[in-house]
């Protein structure tokens, strides 16, 4: 067994864990946070799969932005800050057998269908941010277009509805 | 590596994600499950991307264009959640019952349990 290979296992390990720690977690700044945990180890092991750029961005974006979005949100819906017991529904064994049949299912196939395919990292090509722009640009220019229209879409949905309805009679409120 | 690691990691973290979206009732909660499911996809596009060496890179690239996807997703949401909690004053989504397909007779009675 490999370094890289050591430390892909050690960060899945974090992963996985931190995860389940976002889903189980009564305190729901501590789920935030965790996922901050699982987000940077998803980012390593991006950079161990020779994903360079978009293990930055990764870092950038989910890390930086939408972490913060979330606390956000939490803090401008009064979220309470302790434990609090309520946060799951009452049945929650469906909700974890059905979880475990997803990863039953997903997994076996996953392991069976690959079982033997080894990813060559030694000759892998990396993608910095050189190779990933020139990629973008060269090849998928009209989907990245496409994409920053959504974002602007996105952008003034967000601010159309965060503005509340004019017409409204309750708008003095949320003003 | 083999290539089953990334992808058994990326089935685990899509199950966890599915188990937060059922189980969590704030809908804060709830999108960070979809988080965990969103990321769990754009590890199998990297370790396919590695494995197959494509010239495209086209998993590298898609992974980039699922994580501006769920940005301006998540970006949305929020704007959403805070809109029901304007209106409603709290954000459970099992509370949330306004939208539900439900007989006429027992509209109240729903209501009255809560």
């Amino acid at each position: 067994m490999t370094v890289v290979e050591v430390i892909f296992l050690l960060l899945s390990v974090i992963a996985v864990g931190s995860a389940l720690l976002v889903v189980t977690t009564g305190n729901m700044v501590h789920a935030a946070l965790w996922l901050v945990v699982t987000l940077a180890s998803i980012a390593g092991c991006f950079l161990v799969l020779a994903a360079e750029f978009v293990a930055w961005v990764q870092v950038l974006i989910y890390v930086g932005a939408v972490v913060v979005l979330l606390l956000f949100a939490l803090m401008l819906t009064k979220a309470p800050t302790g434990y609090q017991p309520g946060l799951n529904v009452r049945r929650v064994l469906p909700a974890a057998l059905v979880a475990l049949l997803v990863a039953g299912l997903l997994g076996t196939t996953v392991v069976a269908g690959f079982a033997g395919v080894e990813i060559d990292l030694d000759n892998a090509v990396v993608g910095s941010a050189e190779m990933t722009g020139a990629t973008i640009f060269k090849m998928w220019v009209l989907p990245f277009e496409v994409l920053s229209v959504l974002l602007l879409a996105a952008l003034v949905g967000a601010i159309t509805l965060s503005r509340g309805r004019p017409d409204a009679p309750d708008d003095s409120r949320s003003r | 590596m083999p290539l089953w690691w990334p992808l058994l990691l990326a089935s685990l973290l899509f199950a966890i994600g599915v188990y937060g979206v059922l189980v969590r009732r704030n809908a804060v909660l709830v999108l960070m499950g979809v988080e965990l499911m969103l990321n769990a996809v754009n590890i199998n596009l990297v370790a396919f991307d590695a494995h197959f060496r494509d010239v495209l890179h086209g998993g590298q690239t898609f992974a980039l264009f699922i994580i501006v996807i769920a940005a301006a997703e998540v970006g949305l949401a929020l704007a959403i959640v805070l809109m029901v909690f304007r209106t409603n004053g709290h954000i459970e989504v099992d509370q949330l019952r306004s939208l539900a397909d439900r007989d006429e007779a027992d509209r109240d009675d729903v209501e009255v349990a809560r």
